[in-house]
């Protein structure tokens, strides 16, 4: 088997184009998962009991089905009910939506297993629950939810390939387009794995780096 | 002496708590008068520790009435002249007359001894940081930290972090202080100085409620000596009539425990 220099050489560039729309859409999906993941999250552990049970059966619903099918149902299902977005959009939505769902998770679970007492403490000397929440609970809790959050952000960053199948021209369509006109899936898949192998690494290394500044308490 | 000066700090009316199927507290009567300091003792499950608890809310009693001042403390006027219970919001404001001081200390892991102190004063009582830091640094010297301010509890020993936390909740300057069994989770060499930093604040005029073991230790610092069994108040007094002439048969036999340990059968 031959490689055709040619072709790669042409293709570096249009696949660079795609993968600064992937790290773009990665980056917004992950304000919007963490912001929604949070809020989640904190929802899952409110003393109204239907706001405990609205978001567990949001997040069953994310972890029962597969994101292909999310982002089809974002992209094709919510224009039935009048919202309409253009593909990057939809592609952003569901990312998020996708994502949220298990930060939502991660945030319940390590902000719930805090120790009772940090809540009575902070209750004897007045703090009301947000005020609990903001400086003694979720202060706390920023250790254990850091690494499983970047785990997920890096996921989804690897999921935003599945972009492609609504015609968002992330890294993945960028290739696809290539191979379509020219017909060198081999050379181009290699590419395409080679710039995502890149830039999850720098990812993962970008997130340890952040884990070891953390406090240790 | 004016009526308001015989209005007492803390009136507890026919509390009742009931866990499950089992009574804790049963229609308990008390009243502490301002600058009082009363040792609470029982033996374990006697509903100490679930008094204390009831008094600033943190368990909400299944019937009965604590007044703060003259002020019922967990419930608001329903404006139809009965009273139903506050929300959280409101709870959070009246337990800032009401100090606690835990059993395991309870100090926030992620703060300084300093900002432990410091975070009441300036969240709840919305003093600004600086003046908020320098009280609360006076309040740590005042339990002999002054050299400990920039710690992390978890560099403290026990009798420390029990220290700052009594610095925190004096700090707050409230009505009265609680004390949960303030000295049972920590090694016994380390007892002797926050007793003393009880003895301190209590002599120095805060309404103080102790729930301990330590009996000589109440012998020193109460005004009133309470003994608790089966959730109600068995024999109170002065500390020299309760310990020294106990009227009860259940607070001499609990006495008596205390005494000789080595009289209670070992399985």
């Amino acid at each position: 088997m031959t490689i055709d220099w040619g072709i790669v050489e042409t293709s570096i560039p249009l696949l660079s184009r795609g993968l600064l729309v992937t790290l773009q859409i990665s980056v917004v999906s992950g304000i919007l998962a963490c912001v929604l993941g949070f809020t989640l999250g904190l929802c899952a552990l409110s003393h109204v009991r239907a706001l405990r049970v609205a978001v567990g059966g949001y997040v069953d619903f994310i972890r029962g089905t597969p994101l292909l099918i999310q982002i089809f149902l974002v992209f094709f299902a919510l224009p039935t009910i009048g919202i309409r977005l253009d593909e990057v959009w939809a592609g952003i939505t569901a990312l998020a939506f996708n994502t949220s769902g298990y930060i939502a998770e991660t945030v319940r679970g390590a902000v719930g297993s805090i120790e009772r007492g940090q809540t009575e403490a902070a209750k004897s000397i007045g703090m009301t629950n947000p005020q609990i929440l903001g400086y003694i609970l979720l202060p706390q809790a920023m250790r254990p939810i850091v690494p499983p959050l970047t785990n997920e952000l890096i996921s989804m960053t690897k999921n935003s390939s599945l972009l492609s199948v609504i015609s968002v021209y992330e890294l993945t369509r960028a290739g696809q387009a290539i191979i379509s006109v020219h017909f060198v899936p081999f050379e181009i898949y290699l590419l395409l794995a080679l710039f995502y192998y890149g830039l999850i690494k720098s990812l993962s290394l970008l997130s340890r780096w952040v884990e070891r500044r953390m406090p240790v308490l | 002496m004016t009526a308001a000066d015989r209005t007492p700090v803390l009136r507890v009316e026919g509390l009742t708590k009931v866990f499950g199927d089992r009574a804790v507290l049963r229609d308990l009567q008390l009243e502490v008068a301002k600058g009082e300091t009363i040792v609470v003792i029982g033996a374990s499950g006697s509903g100490k520790t679930t008094l204390l608890r009831c008094v600033n809310y943190l368990e909400r009693p299944t019937a009965g009435t604590i007044y703060l001042d003259g002020r019922r403390i967990g419930q608001v006027a329903d404006g139809d002249g009965g009273w139903k219970e506050a929300s959280e919001r409101v709870l959070a404001r009246q337990r800032r007359g009401i100090g606690f001081v835990f059993q395991r200390f309870n100090l926030f892991p992620h703060l300084t001894a300093l900002d432990n102190v410091a975070i009441g004063l300036r969240k709840v009582s919305g003093i600004p940081k600086r003046a908020a830091r320098e009280r609360a640094a006076e309040q740590l010297r005042k339990v002999f930290l002054g050299e400990h301010l920039d710690k992390r509890p978890s560099q403290l020993s026990g009798g420390q972090q029990q220290r700052v936390a009594i610095a925190r909740a004096i700090a707050m300057d409230p009505d009265i202080i609680l004390y949960d069994e303030p000295t049972s989770a920590l090694d016994p060499e380390l007892v002797r100085e926050v007793l003393d930093a009880i003895r301190v604040s209590a002599s120095s005029g805060m309404t103080s409620m102790i729930v301990t073991h330590e009996l000589s230790f109440a012998r020193q610092v109460a005004n009133r000596v309470i003994f608790m069994d089966q959730g109600a108040i068995v024999e109170q007094g002065a500390p020299g009539d309760v310990f020294g002439r106990p009227r009860e048969a259940r607070t001499r036999r609990f006495l008596e425990h205390f005494n000789h340990p080595q009289s209670v059968a070992t399985p």
